[in-house]
């Protein structure tokens, strides 16, 4: 496979997108791959970057949380008082948007491939499962770029909750629903969280083309499944 | 959202929460304004909350981080004052209006309304984001002339804030003329509203105890315990149908 030249198009939007930025055009690929912690994620990430590297293509990951910005606030803010639901929605997405324009839409426009660790389905499926109707949540994403193509790694919960624990030793607070008191038993709330979480995924699907990749399969099989969508994605284009 | 009416439990009282709000650009006075319905508000024995704008101790210090800095964009600008709102919203504005409260708030969902559209967010966006928040039972509008206004900002402050300004939208680079031109489509935008979320027009040029009367006039009639049914709301036109 070879890089080609791309003809720069308009950047799509699911709303109302940014109407500041509507001349902005793209010649690179969003790529997102989606999944919750312990799926492979940044595993595959770290694989296909390596790949598309070294065919050539200019590639970068961006994740959540990681905004310069906003990201440690939203951490330390965590520590202190309870944040109340919408509260917690709308401060994720505000640190989404601060990526969003300062590094994904760049790094669109001068034609890298983004590999995106997370996005917005994360966020919507995250507030859903605490009560937050789906359709704010679509709405308040109104000014998120579609990406080209979305991978969801699918690993059953009991299955994740002894990934997790092997490589972190404990789990983390609000990836097993701590805040929901969904149970007593961190076990129990931990896959009751992410069956939760696998649902609202599932729900998602169709409506963004969310494309589910069996991640309970060996690394290597994971990523050629991931591998060989992408690449025919890239010839595509 | 769940849409729980402003006052369909009650309070302890018996009494439904009232919510009143000023709007109105800076230097318009809504803030004296307000304090001085406080005052009487709390004379006449009412349980009274007072919230203002962009002043949650938990989103205040990443804000203010962003800002000095000068990165927000308009969206993480938008998106951070409703972050801001949300937490006053559901920790005091929401519960407080549930207990019976008489809750006072210096700006609303119309300041983010009339400030991100100016900025460069979509309108019918700004709507949606905020669609969660409870009509106020009244809502206030100063209006006054941007030249008026700035003369009473100088008057206190002679140094302009970045934001303030509207500086981060390169409208001159004089700040005093970003200011004006920059508060000129913020009175723009209200105007607008007045209609369409029937805002109640106070003469913000007029004397201060004239003012104050006009309000406690429209106010006293929230003043006593009555079974109001909730007002359409302020969000898209979707939301006002679902209700």
């Amino acid at each position: 496979m070879t890089v080609r030249e791309v003809t720069p198009r308009p950047l799509r939007f699911y709303g109302e997108g940014i109407s500041y930025l509507k001349k902005v055009e793209s010649k690179g690929s969003l790529v997102v791959v989606e999944g919750p912690d312990g799926s492979g994620r940044s595993t595959q990430i770290d694989l296909v970057t390596s790949r598309l590297e070294a065919e050539g293509h200019a590639v970068i990951t961006t994740g959540l949380k990681r905004s310069e910005l906003i990201g440690s606030g939203i951490l330390e803010a965590k520590h202190k008082l309870p944040l109340g639901k919408k509260t917690l929605a709308l401060f994720y997405a505000a640190d989404f948007a601060d990526q969003l324009e300062h590094k994904i839409i760049p790094a669109l426009h001068a034609g890298y491939v983004v590999l995106a660790d997370r996005y917005i389905y994360t966020l919507m499926a995250r507030s859903s499962v605490r009560g937050i109707p789906r359709a704010w949540s679509h709405d308040l994403f109104g000014f998120a770029t579609k990406p080209d193509l979305v991978f969801y790694l699918d690993v059953p919960p009991e299955e994740l909750f002894h990934r997790v624990f092997q490589k972190y030793g404990s789990l983390d607070y609000y990836e097993s629903g701590a805040d929901m008191g969904l149970s007593d038993d961190l076990f129990e709330s931990f896959v009751l969280y992410q069956r939760g979480i696998a649902r609202e995924f599932e729900a998602m699907g169709p409506k963004y083309g969310i494309v589910r990749i069996d991640g309970g399969r060996p690394v290597a099989e994971v990523n050629s499944d991931l591998q060989r969508r992408i690449d025919d994605y890239l010839a595509s284009r | 959202m769940a849409k729980k009416s402003v006052g369909s439990v009650g309070g302890p009282t018996g009494l439904r929460g009232r919510l009143v709000v000023v709007e109105g650009i800076d230097g318009s006075g809504k803030t004296t304004q307000l304090h001085l319905l406080d005052k009487w508000l709390r004379s006449l024995g009412l349980r009274v909350f007072f919230t203002e704008w962009n002043s949650s101790d938990v989103v205040k210090e990443i804000t203010s981080k962003g800002k000095k800095k000068a990165l927000l964009t308009p969206t993480t600008f938008s998106l951070l004052h409703a972050t801001d709102f949300a937490d006053r919203y559901e920790r005091n504005i929401s519960p407080l209006l549930e207990a019976g409260y008489f809750v006072l708030a210096d700006r609303y969902v119309y300041t983010a309304f009339a400030r991100d559209v100016v900025r460069g967010c979509s309108a019918a966006w700004v709507r949606k984001v905020y669609s969660f928040a409870v009509p106020p039972d009244a809502a206030f509008y100063f209006r006054v002339a941007p030249d008026v206004a700035m003369d009473r900002i100088l008057e206190g402050r002679p140094k302009l804030k970045y934001y303030e300004a509207g500086m981060d939208l390169n409208l001159s680079n004089d700040e005093y003329e970003s200011y004006r031109i920059f508060q000129s489509r913020i009175v723009e935008q209200y105007e607008s509203m007045v209609q369409r979320d029937r805002l109640v027009v106070i003469d913000g040029t007029l004397d201060i105890e004239r003012q104050q009367e006009l309000m406690r006039q429209h106010v006293s009639r929230l003043t006593t315990p009555s079974k109001v049914s909730p007002e359409p709301g302020i969000g898209t036109e979707k939301e006002v149908r679902r209700r």
